[in-house]
Order: C-alpha cells, then structure tokens, then sequence
C-alpha cells in the first residue's frame, strides 16, 4: 500500500470535506504509519471473509437452481458445471406433473392463508390486552406467555392430537388453522414490544375525542403498528409454509397434503432423479424466497426487535 | 354514606377493568388451558398408563419408565445423537454467527447485500432445503464430494456413513445461522462507542477490543441465544425424518423422531407420553444449569433483564 493510498483511505475514514488537517492529526495521534497500513490490510481481510461466507451461505441456493435445470449427465460432470448447459426447463414440467404440485400448492396457500389470518387477528387483540390494560393477574399471565415459548411443543403433542382426534378432525385443515386463532406467543411478545413504543397520550387524545377502547386498537394502533404486523404476518407465512410435524401427523390422505408432505413423499420415490428433486425444492422454496425479498425490511425489524425467532 | 358507596365504586370499577383485560386476553388464555395446560398435565398422567389408542387406557405405574431406561436401548441412543448434535452445534453456531456479525458491524460497504446472504437459509428451513442438502451431501453426485475429489480427496459417504452421518447434520446447522447474525448486529449497534474510544487510547487492537469490550457487551444476547438455540436443537426432526430416516444404524435417531415414531407409527401413546416428559426434564435441567451458570459469566450493565 502506497502512502498516497494511505491518507485516501484515512480520509475516507474521516467522512467530513476538507477534514485534512484533522485527519493528520489524527494520524499522528494513532501513531505511526504502520497503524494505518495495518488497518487498510485489516479492510480488505473483512471483504475477504465476507466474500468467502456469501460463497458458503449462496452457494447450496444457486446450486439447487442450476442443478434442477440440468441434465442427469450434466449433474455428474467431473469437473462440477457451474451453469447449465444445456438449460432443461422440461425438468420443471415433469417434476411437477409427478408429483400433484398444484394440489399440494392449493392445500399449503389455504393452510398458510388462514393461519396468517388468525395469527394476525388473535395476536393483535391480546397483545393489546397485555400492552395497554392494567389488570388484576395481567404481569403473571405475561411471565407465563412467555415461559410456554419455552415449552418445546413435543411434550403436548399427543394430547393435543387425542383432543382433535375426538373432534373428528384428522385428516382436515383444522388442527393447522384452529389454534392460531388462540395466538402464538411468540407473535404476541412481538406486538405487545411494539405496542409499548406508541405514545400513551395517542390513546389519551383518542378518549377525549370520544373514542372508546376498541375503536382506538382497529382505528388508530392497526394502522401504526403496519410494520410489526407485517412482520407478524411474513414470519407465520414462513412457519406456515415450511411446516413439516404438523401436516405429517394430521394429514394422512393424498388429496389433503401440503407441498412439505407431499415433496417428502417424492422424495421416496425419485431420490436417483437429483434433477426433478432439485426442481420440485426449487419450485417448492420460490414463494417463501420471492416473500422474503420483497418484505425483508420487516423480517429484521421483527428479529431485531424481539431478539429472538428461530 | 358516601364513604361507603365510594370503595364499592372503586371496586366495581376496578373489577370491570379486570374483566375487560381479560377479555383482551382470552382468545390466549383459552388456548393455554386447552392446547397447552391441559395436554401437559394430561400427558403427564398419560406415561403412567398402556394406551393404544384404539382401547382404552390400562394404568401401568411406572412401567413405561422402566423400559426406557432397562429394557429398550433406544431413547438413550436417541438422547445421545441429541446431545451431540446440540453440543456440537449450537456453540459452534452461536460462535460463527457473532463472528459475522462482528465482520458486518465494521462499517462495510453493501451491508444489506451481505446480511441477506447470510439470513436467506433461515427462511428456507424444511423439507425443501433438507431436500436440497440431501443432494449436497450425496457421495457420488453432491457437490461437496464432487469438489473434494477435484482435489484429490475421496469425500466421506456422510450420510450413508456412521461416523460422518451426525457431523453432517451439524454442519448443515451451521447454514441456518442467519437470524443470529441479525440479532447479533443488532446487539453490536448497541454496544456504546465511546468504550472502543477509550480501549483506542490505550492502545488496544482489534482482538482486544473484541475479546474485552464486544464478547462481554453481548453475553446477554449470547446467553439468550444460547438457551433458546438448544432448546431449538433439542427438537432437531426434519432433517433427521427426510434426510437419514434416523439411520445410519441409528446413527441420527434424534429423540423427537423416536418419540415420533412412537406415538404416531406404533400408536404407543402412553410410551410415548413417558418419552415426551423425559424429554422435558431433561431441558429443564439443561436450562437450569445454564441459568446457574449464566450468574459468572453473563454481563448485565443495567439491572434489567432482556425481555
């Protein structure tokens, strides 16, 4: 690194125009030339890793894609062929017509649809109960919201599955949509956090216009809470979708199975066909990654406010 | 009179807040009772019973917990592979996970390029991507062995192998570390500046900063992910059910694939009830000990909790 280079980079460091003088002084204060050398080095080792972790992480996606557009021969090639050659879009025609993918399709939209619905609504109404009313037994009943999401979901499993057995639900949609109409703890921490960041005196205001309770929550908090419902509403799109124990253990029919079923089953059969798997996954993961890109905004605002998720 | 009317107001008053606030909560709270209260304390009284579904159940003591721990083999095989590949895992996540959050927090350029990078695994968790690693890690046509002979290396055969079958799965894991890493940033944007001014006068470098200013600023995210990362992994099924189907010789049995066998392939629902609560314990004693534990390493600056 030359010294010209040096001082660019302790400029650019030092953000403000015409800073010179106080990027030499700087300089002098953090001591010698070397310091800065060692800092530039240390630059470029930042990008380098990181390039090296986007190759890991980017890597397996991209080549499920190439692979679910190649032919059996091309899929062996030694050495490894990046890009398809030639591009068989055919394998994604024939993968889906093996397997019902328009039915699975049609079962997991309605699944994921209804959940989204009741986890939107439940959550809301309850996280409002927790955020803003003051009751008798309200901080105790929080304590133990928040210890159920500690609770793995195994150990009620089997009497929960008895419960809808009796109700003649198996092998219906019910067991999956049902109880996130009773809310989902996690979503509720996450409204309620979001809830305490409103202004009181917004709900003051509103009463004094003559606004009563329910109407503040559906007039006034669903419209400023948008982004945390949103958030609610792309990460129960996301458990809904790649759902896998539930559908398995309530959907025993064909007819009623989801896409995460359903490739499960394709799976056992085509395993040797690495380029129809490929494109039946690809297929399968497009929506949950087209919803990721276009909400990705609210998906880090929902980690990072609640600090958990996953 | 009115002294008297006046606490009664006030009560009245008070007891339609309350029956408001409930109302508020009860879509939860009913679902609490009976989706989670009831089936745990039901579960319970379920491991001490011989219920096939079909008949009814037999009260059979302590019979179901005698055969977990004489007679059949498998749930301590099932609560080893679990163990190891929580042990495995879950640190080596949490320490990757920090380690690319601390390379994004240095003021790069494209950061939200890089952060979707790392977060995009985690959205696709399921069948699909275990589908999509079930292919990677293929001996003959997967890319991993396919790149390792071009350097000369005959790649294990992973998951067709006893000994490689449960590293793989952890190191499939490590694919999904990206809501740590959001987490993570996050908590680092939070870390005060002016302490990395102070550790600059005194001459402190990058290694030092981070081991005595950034590690012991985010031992409480550390700590959080910890007991929710191995509450997680404890659960570790999907994988296990499409990928190996527990095999190699049982060599990625993991616990909640056994107890799901059990209770819904073999229809043994008071085995299976016994097998659940064992489960639970030994969480609760994992998570206990990490909360004992936390007192003499985890760094609170204020006398708030996390949540």
């Amino acid at each position: 690194m030359t010294q010209t280079g040096i001082v660019a980079v302790e400029q650019t460091a030092s953000s403000a125009a015409g800073a010179a003088p106080a990027a030499m002084a700087r300089r002098r204060a953090s001591g010698t030339n070397r310091y800065a050398v060692l800092r530039s080095v240390s630059r470029v080792g930042v990008y380098l890793l990181l390039a090296v972790g986007c190759l890991a992480y980017g890597a397996p996606l991209l080549w499920m894609i190439s692979t679910s557009l190649k032919t059996p021969a091309a899929i062996m090639a030694q050495p490894p062929q990046w890009l398809p050659n030639p591009v068989v879009w055919r394998n994604y025609t024939e993968a889906l017509t093996i397997l019902p993918f328009n039915l699975f399709l049609r079962n997991t939209v309605f699944i994921t649809f209804w959940t989204m619905v009741g986890v939107a609504l439940s959550c809301t109404v309850v996280a409002y109960g927790f955020a803003r009313l003051s009751f008798r037994g309200r901080d105790f009943w929080f304590v133990v919201l928040l210890s159920t999401m500690m609770l793995p979901g195994q150990v009620t499993m089997i009497p929960v599955f008895m419960i809808f057995r009796a109700l003649g639900w198996i092998n219906t949609f019910k067991p999956l949509i049902v109880p996130s109409f009773f809310g989902d703890a996690f979503f509720i921490f996450l409204l309620r956090q979001f809830y305490m960041t409103i202004p009181r005196e917004l709900d003051d205001a509103a009463t004094v216009d003559g606004c009563g309770r329910f109407t503040i929550l559906w007039r006034i908090h669903v419209h400023l809470m948008k982004p945390a419902l949103a958030a609610v509403a792309v990460f129960s799109f996301i458990n809904g979708w790649n759902d896998f124990m539930g559908p398995l253990i309530y959907l025993t029919d064909m007819k009623m199975m989801t896409l995460a079923v359903g490739l499960n089953l394709f799976r056992g059969q085509y395993y040797s066909y690495m380029h129809y798997m490929m494109a039946a996954s690809t297929a399968t993961l497009m929506p949950v990654l087209a919803v990721f890109f276009i909400a990705q905004k609210y998906f880090i605002q929902g980690i990072t406010l609640t600090g958990i998720k996953g | 009179m009115a002294a008297a009317t006046q606490p009664f107001f006030r009560r009245h008053k008070s007891l339609a807040r309350d029956i408001e606030g409930y109302l508020y909560i009860s879509p939860w709270l009913f679902g609490f009772f009976t989706l989670t209260l009831g089936p745990f304390v039901t579960s319970f009284l379920m491991s001490f019973t011989k219920w096939e579904v079909l008949s009814p159940p037999v009260f059979t003591g302590l019979a179901n917990y005698q055969r977990i721990f004489l007679h059949d083999p498998l749930p301590m095989k099932a609560l080893y592979n679990t163990a190891y590949y929580v042990v495995l895992g879950v640190p080596s996540g949490l320490v990757l996970a920090l380690a690319l959050a601390i390379l994004l927090n240095q003021n790069v350029k494209g950061l939200p390029f890089f952060r979707t990078v790392f977060y995009l695994p985690s959205v696709t968790s399921g069948v699909a991507s275990a589908i999509l690693w079930l292919g990677l890690f293929d001996a003959r046509f997967g890319i991993i062995n396919i790149l390792l002979r071009q350097v000369g290396i005959e790649g294990p055969r992973w998951l067709g192998s006893t000994a490689w079958s449960k590293p793989a799965l952890v190191i499939m894991r490590l694919w999904y570390v990206g809501n740590s890493v959001v987490i993570f940033l996050a908590g680092l944007q939070g870390v005060p500046q002016h302490l990395y001014e102070a550790a600059e006068v005194d001459g402190g470098g990058f290694l030092a900063k981070t081991w005595h200013i950034t590690v012991p600023m985010m031992t409480p995210t550390i700590f959080f992910n910890l007991v929710m990362g191995i509450i997680g992994s404890f659960q570790v099924f999907t994988s296990s059910y499409v990928m190996t189907g527990g095999g190699p010789a049982n060599s990625t049995l993991f616990y909640v694939l056994y107890l799901y066998r059990n209770a819904f392939v073999y229809f043994q629902m008071g085995y299976a009830s016994a097998l659940a609560w064992l489960f639970f314990l030994v969480i609760l004693v994992f998570t206990g000990i990490q909360l004992l534990a936390s007192r003499y390493w985890v760094y609170y600056e204020e006398p708030v909790g996390r949540i």
